[in-house]
C-alpha cells in the first residue's frame, strides 16, 4: 500500500493507493483478451450507463471527484468514460494488452487503475499535493501548485484524475510495471483488490 | 492590554495615583485636580480596545468535513434527480470544475456547495415543471381516445409524456375528406420508427 501526504490524509481519511508490481510486457492483446472486451461491451446498455451513477462504487469515485474539483459530468470518472466510449462507438476496441486489462478492471470494478513504468519510478509510490514549479514526470508539463498527485520519492508520476507522464508510463519495451489503484471513501477493500488482480491476471494470460 | 502594554483599567488607577503624587510633590494643595485625570476616561467612554491578533490559526477541518459531507449529500441528490429525468432531454447537470485535482479552499468548497444546491434545486423544479405538462398530456391522451372528434387533427407523441421512443398518436378523420364531412374521427397509433440501422449494420 502507498503513502498518502498528511494534509490529503487529513481532508481524505480514506484516500489510498494500493500498489502491485507484476514483470509482464505489453503487446497486441492475445485472443481471450479481445473476447472478454467483447463478451464486457455487450453487458453495456443505455439504461446500465444511465444509473452507473447510482452504483455504490462509481457514485464514490463521482463524489471524491466533485470534491477534488473536478466536475465528473465534464472529466468523466474512468468507469463512466469507459462505459460512454462503449456507447459512442458501439464497443470496445482492442487497443493493447496493458490498455485492454486495465478497461476490463476498471468497468468490472469500478476502480481507476494506473499504471507505470516500475524501473523508471521509485519503490515507494504514494499520493501527495504538489509544490511549486513541480513538472509532470520530472521534466514534462508544469503542474500548478497543490494539485493530487502519483508521486514517488523524487517527482511526480501522474495526476489523478489519470494523465501519467510521458517519460514514466509504460511503453512497448517496458518488462516491469507499477499498477496503482486508487481507492476512496465508500468503495470496499475487495473491489480495489479485484481490480489489482483482474490486471494482473489479464497481462499474465498476454504474456 | 492597552496601546501602551497596560492590562485594560490600569491607565484609570494609575492617573489617580499619579495625579495625588504630583499634588503632594507641588505642595499646593489641590492646584492640580485629581479630577481632571479622574473624569477624562469617563468622558471619552471606556477605552476602546484593540483588535486581538489571533494566537493559534482556526482549525477549519470541522467546517471542512462538514461541507465535504454536504456536497457528497448532494451529488447524491443529483443523481438520483438525473436518473428520474431519464430519457427526457434538456436538463442541465454540469456544476463548474474547479481546476482539479487539488484540495479546494475552505471558499471554494463553500462555493461548490451553493453551485451544487442550486443545480440540484434547478433539476428538481424543472422536472417537476415537465411532469406536470406529461401528466396533462396523458389526459390528454385518453380523451382523445374517448372522443376523439373533439380533438381533431391533435398529435401528441411520447416525447410529450416522456417516453422514449416515436410513438405518437393523432386524431385524423376516418375515410379522409369523407371523414371530415360526416365528423367521423379517430385516433390513429403510430408504433414510431423503424430500428435504427447504422453504416455498419451487419
Amino acid at each position: 500500500m502507498g503513502w498518502v501526504d498528511h494534509e490529503l490524509a487529513d481532508e481524505f481519511p480514506d484516500l489510498a493507493l494500493w500498489t502491485v508490481r507484476v514483470e509482464a510486457q505489453s503487446g497486441r492483446s492475445p485472443e481471450p483478451v479481445r473476447e472478454r472486451l467483447g463478451e464486457l461491451s455487450s453487458r453495456i446498455t443505455g439504461g446500465h450507463v444511465i444509473h452507473m451513477r447510482q452504483d455504490p462504487v462509481p457514485w464514490a469515485y463521482r463524489v471524491f471527484w466533485r470534491q477534488i474539483g473536478i466536475d465528473p459530468d465534464t472529466t468523466r470518472t474512468p468507469v463512466e468514460q469507459i462505459a460512454l466510449d462503449r456507447l459512442q462507438w458501439g464497443g470496445l476496441r482492442s487497443r493493447n494488452l496493458l490498455d485492454d486489462a486495465i478497461t476490463i478492471a476498471t468497468f468490472e470494478t469500478g476502480v481507476p487503475v494506473v499504471a507505470l513504468d516500475a524501473d523508471l519510478v521509485g519503490d515507494q509510490l504514494g499520493l501527495r499535493l504538489t509544490g511549486a514549479d513541480e513538472l509532470l514526470g520530472g521534466s514534462g508539463r508544469p503542474l500548478s501548485a497543490r494539485q493530487i498527485v502519483v508521486a514517488d520519492e523524487d517527482r511526480c508520476l501522474a495526476v489523478l484524475s489519470g494523465e501519467v507522464a510521458e517519460e514514466r508510463g509504460v511503453t512497448p519495451s517496458t518488462t516491469n510495471m507499477a499498477i496503482g489503484a486508487i481507492q476512496v471513501k465508500g468503495v470496499p477493500r475487495i473491489s480495489v483488490e479485484e481490480a489489482l488482480w483482474t490486471v494482473t491476471e489479464t497481462l499474465s494470460v498476454g504474456g | 492590554m492597552d496601546g501602551d502594554g497596560d492590562p485594560v483599567g490600569w491607565g484609570l488607577t494609575r492617573r489617580i495615583a499619579l495625579g495625588r503624587v504630583l499634588s503632594s510633590q507641588s505642595g499646593r494643595g489641590n492646584t492640580l485636580p485629581d479630577t481632571l485625570e479622574l473624569r477624562t476616561p469617563y468622558q471619552q467612554g471606556p477605552p476602546s480596545l484593540p483588535p486581538l491578533a489571533p494566537r493559534t490559526a482556526p482549525d477549519e477541518r470541522p467546517a471542512r468535513r462538514t461541507l465535504l459531507d454536504q456536497i457528497e449529500r448532494l451529488e447524491q441528490e443529483l443523481s438520483s434527480v438525473f436518473v428520474s429525468t431519464w430519457p427526457r432531454k434538456g436538463f442541465e447537470f454540469s456544476v463548474a470544475s474547479r481546476g482539479g485535482p487539488r484540495l479546494l479552499s475552505l471558499a471554494e468548497l463553500e462555493l461548490l456547495r451553493d453551485d451544487l444546491a442550486t443545480r440540484v434545486d434547478d433539476a428538481r423544479r424543472s422536472l417537476s415543471d415537465r411532469t406536470y405538462v406529461e401528466e396533462k398530456h396523458r389526459c390528454r391522451i385518453e380523451e382523445m381516445l374517448l372522443a376523439p372528434e373533439e380533438h381533431k387533427w391533435v398529435r401528441i407523441g411520447n416525447d410529450d409524456i416522456g417516453e422514449p421512443g416515436c410513438k405518437h398518436w393523432h386524431v385524423r378523420p376516418r375515410m379522409g375528406v369523407l371523414g371530415i364531412l360526416m365528423n367521423w374521427w379517430r385516433v390513429k397509433i403510430s408504433s414510431g420508427c423503424p430500428l435504427a440501422k447504422g453504416p455498419c449494420a451487419p
